[in-house]
């Protein structure tokens, strides 16, 4: 393992969050909250637009974790990695018309029991500077 | 909530398409998930669920336990373990294991068939 790539950053990602991205988002994991999904209920509880469930953070973040996962310079074999572990701390909420902001970095790499750990960490934030979500994102690399 | 208190449990089926409208709605369509042929080509008794799906269910129960507002959930912190399925129910309970600032930390879990699919959980919930 090539320990000299740890703290390397990717450019930033930037993702148009739409209502109807929301919508589906939030039929596919059975958040049927009306916030999820009407304006007028999410306005009526303080949000701008439809607000997004906490876990649409994998959406916008996902432009911004895949060039790190593919580069080759991290070297990670695709095709023997399993996501061990996530974490994430939530900011302001997200809500429909909002601008993000992802830029993510290799944290960590580490080796043991013939696995290999690559800790990324994402920072997103929305078009006010204000940050959504951090994510720290652990992959395992059995055997390879 | 205090602790030793549980959190509602929560009980889903993903059916047989849930992987697919999961991967349309993620972007995530590795073909373990999706293609049960292309699964079992690579030694997975069928196509496997998404962990991030069943880290949403648990957001889910988080929340709901906290009452449903969306800006309750601080974090989550989440192992994934064992393989979820389609067509099995989930289940998702928690334990408050103390108070926190504003709220509590609950320790949640996700267990498929007697199998945890998430564990050594953590959420951080404002009350």
């Amino acid at each position: 393992m090539e320990s000299s790539v740890i703290g390397k950053s990717w450019p930033a990602a930037i993702y148009a969050v739409g209502r109807e991205k929301i919508r589906e988002y939030a039929y596919a994991v059975g958040e049927e909250d009306p916030v999820h999904h009407e304006d007028e209920a999410a306005r009526a509880a303080g949000f701008r637009a439809v607000v997004a469930p906490p876990m649409f953070c994998v959406v916008y973040s996902a432009r911004a974790m895949a060039p790190a996962i593919f580069d080759p310079e991290v070297g990670i074999n695709l095709a023997l990695m399993v996501h061990g572990s996530q974490e994430f701390t939530w900011g302001e909420p997200v809500c429909a018309g909002d601008e993000i902001t992802t830029v993510a970095t290799l944290a960590d790499m580490s080796e043991k029991d013939g696995k290999k750990f690559f800790v990324f960490e994402s920072v997103s934030t929305n078009q006010d500077g204000a940050e959504t979500v951090r994510g720290t994102w652990t992959n395992i690399v059995r055997g390879g | 909530m205090k602790p030793g208190d549980s959190i509602p449990e929560l009980r889903v089926t993903p059916d047989k398409y849930l992987p697919h409208r999961y991967a349309g709605a993620s972007g995530d369509f590795n073909p373990i998930h999706i293609d049960p042929d292309f699964a079992k080509a690579v030694g997975l008794p069928s196509n496997i669920l998404h962990g991030l799906y069943g880290m949403a269910q648990v957001a889910r129960a988080c929340t709901q336990a906290a009452g449903g507002d969306p800006r309750k959930l601080r974090r989550l912190s989440v192992q994934f373990r064992g393989m979820g399925f389609p067509e099995q129910e989930i289940t998702v309970t928690g334990t408050v294991r103390e108070e926190a600032g504003d709220g509590v930390v609950v320790e949640p879990v996700a267990e498929q068939g007697g199998n945890q699919i998430i564990r050594n959980a953590e959420a951080e919930l404002s009350l």
